[in-house]
């Protein structure tokens, strides 16, 4: 079992948990991901690292309440347990000899991208963070970023904070600018990395994005996250969860992801009414 | 009553009906009665030269427990059967009885004739075992020697078993949530019923081997870390062929289109096939299985009871089926229809352009050419050529890819030094022995996609190798 040491939540639909689990910690990077499953007849729900504390023996994920899964997983409180945490699993991001690199990311997927910020902070690499929200009452994490970036960019889609506008304004502007990149990591919904993909495209710099499709396993049984990338098929899994975001079908990637879309709807339900029922 | 029963043919193994079974996961053959059993054992006759013993990978004393079974000695039989086998009750069921033991009995050699039916006898006496026997296995006293497992599958937990009677310290490590490998996540309910996996792997702790599951060796701690770190003194390799192959044709990415692998996980290990799992499975109305081995069959009988009418599409023909005949018999008495002579060449899509209707990018159909076979090919099979001209559409809302797996490529990746054959298979000696000192492998991961009993075989001859190499140092 592995128990949750802390709970804290980031806004009403985003949670941050530390698990503790000292083989997992132990060799965590920026980029990987773990998978746990809630209970025991749980489905395994694949989540990226959000921050690892190798001497605690704890891993910190960070969810968003998407279906039944993470509802349940919502509902443990500190000093609860889990029955499995699996991981690390995929490929680290590649940060070595990066100078200059401009990290875009959305929503949740901002709970990822700020690892590797911190990363490339940490090794004098010079950050631009663009971090994007649709309002500003779902806004995580804006400290952490500003602590590790060089230069901050705060979007929210309706303009209730920061400048109003999605990720792509800022990241077009400053390329229309004239200033470059060694590297553009995005992490965030699918259709924002293919528009950021596609902002970077025409200035040729070379942009990671990091994917985050179904699977079950996560060490490359099934088959199930695979993708097209530049027309070949990799496997989430174990060649990612970082890939090239300007050779990904990003069209392919979102009709997939919406595979089980009716299943997740009526499992969220379930479990929302379950919990309605302890109330009442 | 006589000695022996001259009878040509086999006690014929109880069934579930093929129109009830078909619409249920309950194991499909229900299992001798010890009246059968003790019928069936006395038509071995005991003869002296032994080749059932010859054609079984771990060389179980096949007479010696029969004639325990003749004698309604049902706990004797289940010890002369314990001594070689770790998983007699999975043996039992999910071996190719056909072409090992049982290819080369005596009592099967004349035509008209049947062998002795000595996989259902191993599966009654290992169940009766399970049922009515209240001793627990003893741990041998330990040597000191700690060994690593990798992988829970038949290789390991066979050569888990072998070395821990030996007296050695073993810890199984398993990626997955549950150990078994494709005992638990491959082979579905109806033909392996996963309490049976269960009971075997607990009768494996209880004799003192150690299950460390969700680590995932090579990422989590290295093959390195295990000798240098943790001390283990050797570490045997079972992880297995998990890597599905697919056909790289239009269409595979479509939604509505599975790996085996992903299909038959779903279903047995997350349990997808009960109604209130928390795991999603296509429920097709037609479903294509492309492939025509055991796992295609398993594949094909699960889309079955989770009511889809099932083509299997296979390239050549009936007699070239690599499955079970029996697996085959069952798939087609369940309903299950083959199209043979077939082969793919794409999957087609639903006709919606429009990425935000719910209708979008899912499988509507696959478009087949019919094939014609030739010559014989260097494996002996003959080689399928397409009818030109001969294309056609068999209308499916599900495709399941069963083209076989290769060997994960994680241990390679992760562990400098070990070395590999073409396909990714981990090269082996004869033992087991790999590239890295100390290091030894088995099963799948060096042989690729092949049988529980053959992995189950690699693993013990590893086991004493491992003994002798630990032994010698």
């Amino acid at each position: 079992m592995y128990k949750i040491v802390r709970k804290k939540s980031l806004n009403p639909t985003v949670t941050q948990m530390d698990i503790y689990a000292p083989f997992v910690a132990k060799k965590a990077l920026p980029g990987q991901f773990i998978i746990l499953r809630v209970d025991e007849d749980g489905e395994r729900i694949p989540l990226t690292v959000a921050g690892y504390d190798r001497e605690a023996g704890t891993v910190s994920i960070i969810f968003q309440i998407v279906g039944g899964s993470t509802e349940l997983l919502n509902h443990k409180n500190e000093g609860d347990s889990i029955p499995d945490f699996v991981g690390p699993l995929g490929t680290p991001t590649h940060t070595e000899g990066l100078k200059k690199v401009c990290v875009v990311g959305g929503g949740v997927g901002c709970a990822i991208a700020l690892p590797v910020a911190r990363a490339l902070h940490e090794q004098g690499c010079e950050v631009t963070s663009i971090i994007g929200f649709r309002s500003k009452d779902l806004v995580i994490l804006e400290d952490e970023f500003k602590a590790c970036s060089t230069s901050f960019h705060m979007m929210t889609d309706d303009g209730s904070y920061g400048r109003q506008g999605n990720v792509c304004v800022p990241l077009n502007e400053i390329l229309e600018k004239g200033e470059t990149f060694d590297e553009v990591i995005t992490i965030g919904p699918l259709i924002m990395m293919k528009f950021v993909c596609a902002a970077t495209k025409p200035y040729g710099v070379k942009t990671i994005a990091s994917m985050n499709p179904i699977m079950i396993d996560g060490t490359g049984m099934c088959g199930g996250c695979r993708l097209t990338v530049g027309g070949k098929m990799k496997f989430a899994c174990v060649d990612g969860p970082e890939f090239d975001g300007h050779e990904i079908d990003f069209d392919e990637a979102m009709s997939r992801s919406r595979t089980y879309a009716d299943f997740e709807a009526h499992e969220r339900e379930a479990a929302c009414n379950l919990f309605k029922k302890e109330v009442l | 009553m006589a000695k022996f029963n001259m009878s040509p043919l086999k006690n014929e193994m109880p069934t579930q009906d093929p129109c009830v079974r078909n619409g249920n996961f309950n194991e499909v053959a229900l299992g001798y009665t010890a009246e059968q059993a003790i019928d069936e054992a006395k038509r071995c006759i005991g003869c002296k030269n032994r080749p059932c013993v010859a054609g079984c990978p771990v060389n179980i004393d096949i007479p010696e427990f029969i004639a325990k079974v003749a004698e309604g000695d049902f706990e004797a039989a289940y010890q002369i059967i314990a001594k070689d086998s770790s998983l007699p009750a999975v043996c039992g069921r999910v071996c190719p009885q056909e072409t090992q033991c049982e290819g080369k009995c005596t009592r099967g050699i004349k035509a008209g004739c049947e062998s002795v039916a000595i996989g259902r006898l191993e599966r009654f006496v290992a169940d009766w075992h399970n049922e009515n026997s209240t001793d627990k296995p003893v741990p041998a006293p330990s040597n000191g020697h700690k060994v690593a497992i990798v992988g829970s599958g038949p290789a390991g937990l066979t050569c888990a078993g072998d070395l821990a009677k030996m007296g050695y310290e073993v810890t199984v490590f398993e990626a997955l949530h549950v150990a078994g490998g494709v005992l638990v996540y491959g082979i579905p309910e109806f033909r392996l019923p996963k309490a049976i996996v269960k009971k075997e792997v607990d009768n494996l702790k209880a004799l003192g081997v150690k299950v460390e599951t969700n680590m995932v060796i090579g990422r989590v701690i290295t093959i390195e870390e295990l000798k240098e770190e943790y001390g283990f003194e050797a570490v045997f390799l079972g992880s297995g062929a998990g890597l599905p192959k697919f056909m790289n044709i239009p269409g595979e990415s479509l939604k509505g289109v599975y790996s085996a692998n992903e299909f038959l996980t779903r279903s047995n290990l997350m349990k997808a096939y009960r109604a209130d799992s928390h795991t999603p499975i296509q429920h097709g109305k037609c479903v294509a299985v492309v492939g025509g081995g055991n796992v295609a069959m398993d594949a094909a009988r699960t889309a079955k009871r989770l009511g889809a009418e099932v083509h299997i599409i296979y390239r050549r023909g009936e007699e070239e089926l690599p499955a079970r005949r029996e697996e085959i018999e069952h798939a087609k008495e369940e309903g299950i229809i083959f199209d043979l002579l077939t082969n793919p060449k794409r999957i087609l899509p639903t006709a919606t352009d429009n990425p935000r209707d719910p209708a979008y990018g899912w499988v509507n159909g696959i478009e087949c050419v019919r094939m014609e076979l030739g010559e014989p090919d260097e494996s002996g099979r003959r080689s399928p050529k397409t009818v030109e001209g001969s294309e056609f559409i068999i209308p499916v809302d599900c495709v399941i890819m069963s083209l076989g797996t290769s060997p994960n490529p994680l241990l390679k990746a992760t562990t400098p030094g070990l070395e590999t054959l073409r396909r990714g298979e981990i090269a082996v000696d004869e033992v087991g022995k790999t590239s890295i000192e100390g290091v030894y492998c088995g099963g799948d991961a060096a042989t690729g996609a092949a049988t529980v009993i053959k992995a189950m075989g690699a693993g013990k001859i590893a086991a004493k190798a491992i003994d002798e190499y630990i032994q010698s140092k």
